[in-house]
């Protein structure tokens, strides 16, 4: 019987797993071990309204103190976990003492992805993942108005946006060919590279960053070099070029680890005792039949739903459709499943009125849709994708015609019910 | 600070002394009603909808256009529906009384 459990790491999957084990009347002992000193916390308001200042710090808890004193919960933050002993089933925090599981969660997150150039040392270079990450990049804006964004993905888009907002000249230096290549299609991406110049915004793509240079007399940034010999001079520069699971501890306690920790549909490691959830953790997904690693709330949230769900006995599988969002400028970006392997695009009503959707079609069913400020395709996209879900094309395109009349399910679909 | 009064899924109501400045979302979802927020406040995930008793439709600042499409979408959405992350608590809301929906 499971009566001591474990969870490292403090981030959203950690919180719902603890939610969901109390909820579901689990009565043993929960410690939740984390490296940074607070409490779970939501990160998507790092890179927009924490960073602008209008969000309070304490407003970033998904629940006070209170909640876990009143639901028995230990929480051991500022202290990493160091090691797991699977053998005697312990896991060592940085202070020597250890705590004793009878299933373990390994919800430790992922970090950013460094950018290697010379210069990377240098003062005013920034990457943003957690709320001292934002805390000290808010502190750095007394040192001027120019700031380059290194990385046209999800966060550096956030933070030109919200600087922008605040009045500052920005800059975005992407790598690949056009903004947030890895997950959206062409013509979102155009979308919102427009959307991004029309405010001022001075996007490029193709910019290979090759070094940061300092001023003379001090340690502090001057400008961003690239391959093709521009200069952009910057007062500050936030790195925003991808994320890595945390899965040293994994690692070291020999799991399987590729591009994070490997668990099956139940979210378990090969380790019957030990599970993993949110951004560390690569597991196949459902829809698509891809291993990924998901960086999402919506992931965590799910995944950690189905690790309680395990560790008290049912074993239920995480196969819900995955959803993601971004806030530029107001303009939300919501993306309800996966596009991998789409054969087919259809836009539905036009950008020029900023509510639009970008519906991603494989082998004619709706697996994917972008919606742009358009909260009703979103909401009915998450009934119908990866639900085959066989959509008319010319029906699709006419977004008088609502999206769940725009087709049908096929007949041997589950969903007919 | 206003006095909520909320009836959690099995039908029992609970008082609440909430915040004022703080949404309503925030404050069901520090207690143990059920109410997910995945998407923390910004209307887009509908996981904290709520129908808020009838003296109150009226009472409280209209539904901007977003989350009255959203609502339109849910299963279980009436004319009482709200989602509680736009629904900013002020002193004058003592006595609100609020249901949680169904999970969707």
């Amino acid at each position: 019987m499971v009566d001591r459990i474990v969870i490292v790491g403090a981030g959203q999957a950690a919180a719902q797993t603890c939610e969901t084990l109390r909820h579901r009347g689990y009565k043993g002992s929960i410690v939740i071990v984390g490296s940074e000193p607070l409490l779970p916390y939501q990160r998507p308001p790092l890179s927009k309204k924490y960073l602008a200042g209008l969000l309070q710090r304490d407003r970033l808890l998904i629940r006070h103190q209170q909640h876990y004193d009143e639901h028995c919960v230990e929480t051991r933050l500022g202290h990493p976990a160091i090691e797991i002993d699977r053998r005697t089933q312990r896991v060592r925090i940085d202070d020597g003492s250890t705590y004793a599981y009878d299933a373990l969660l390994l919800a430790t997150g992922s970090r950013p992805r460094k950018l290697s150039v010379p210069g990377t040392d240098l003062d005013g270079i920034h990457y943003v993942r957690s709320v001292e990450d934002v805390e000290a990049l808010r502190a750095a804006m007394e040192h001027g108005r120019r700031l380059v964004v290194i990385g046209g993905g999800y966060i550096g888009l956030e933070v030109a946006a919200t600087c922008r907002q605040l009045g500052f000249e920005v800059t975005v230096l992407e790598s690949s060919g056009r903004l947030m290549q890895r997950v959206v299609c062409h013509e979102t991406s155009e979308f919102f590279a427009e959307e991004h110049s029309r405010r001022g915004v001075r996007i490029h793509c193709n910019a290979q960053v090759t070094s940061i240079s300092s001023h003379a007399d001090s340690p502090r940034v001057r400008s961003v070099l690239c391959a093709d010999g521009t200069e952009h001079l910057a007062d500050l520069v936030v790195v925003g070029i991808g994320v890595e699971a945390v899965d040293d501890l994994a690692r070291a306690a020999g799991l399987e680890c590729s591009n994070g920790i490997v668990v099956d549909a139940h979210c378990r490691t090969a380790d019957v005792f030990i599970y993993a959830a949110g951004d560390c953790a690569s597991q196949i997904n459902a829809q698509t039949g891809v291993r990924l690693r998901l960086e999402s709330v919506d992931n965590a949230f799910q995944q950690g739903t189905t690790v309680a769900l395990n560790m008290l006995g049912e074993r239920t599988s995480h196969n819900s459709v995955p959803w993601f969002w971004s806030d530029q400028f107001g303009l939300k970006l919501i993306t309800v499943g996966l596009n991998l392997g789409h054969d087919q695009i259809v836009i539905r009503g036009k950008r020029v009125t900023g509510s639009f959707s970008i519906c991603y079609l494989r082998a004619g069913r709706l697996v994917a849709i972008d919606t742009i400020n358009n909260p009703k395709d979103q909401m009915v996209a998450r009934k119908l994708v990866g639900r085959e879900f066989l959509p008319d094309a010319n029906k699709l395109s006419d977004p008088t015609v609502a999206l769940k009349d725009c087709g049908a399910f096929a007949a041997m679909a589950q969903v007919v019910q | 600070m206003p006095l909520i009064r909320v009836l959690d899924r099995d039908g029992i109501e609970h008082e609440v002394q909430a915040g004022a400045g703080l949404k309503l979302m925030e404050v069901l979802r520090e207690l143990d009603y059920g109410v997910s927020a995945i998407c923390g406040g910004m209307c887009s995930c509908a996981t904290c909808h709520v129908f808020v008793d009838r003296d109150w439709v009226d009472k409280l600042r209209a539904p901007m256009s977003d989350e009255t499409e959203l609502i339109a979408e849910l299963t279980d959405a009436t004319g009482q529906s709200r989602l509680s992350c736009q629904i900013e608590l002020t002193d004058a809301m003592n006595n609100l009384r609020v249901t949680i929906a169904p999970e969707e």
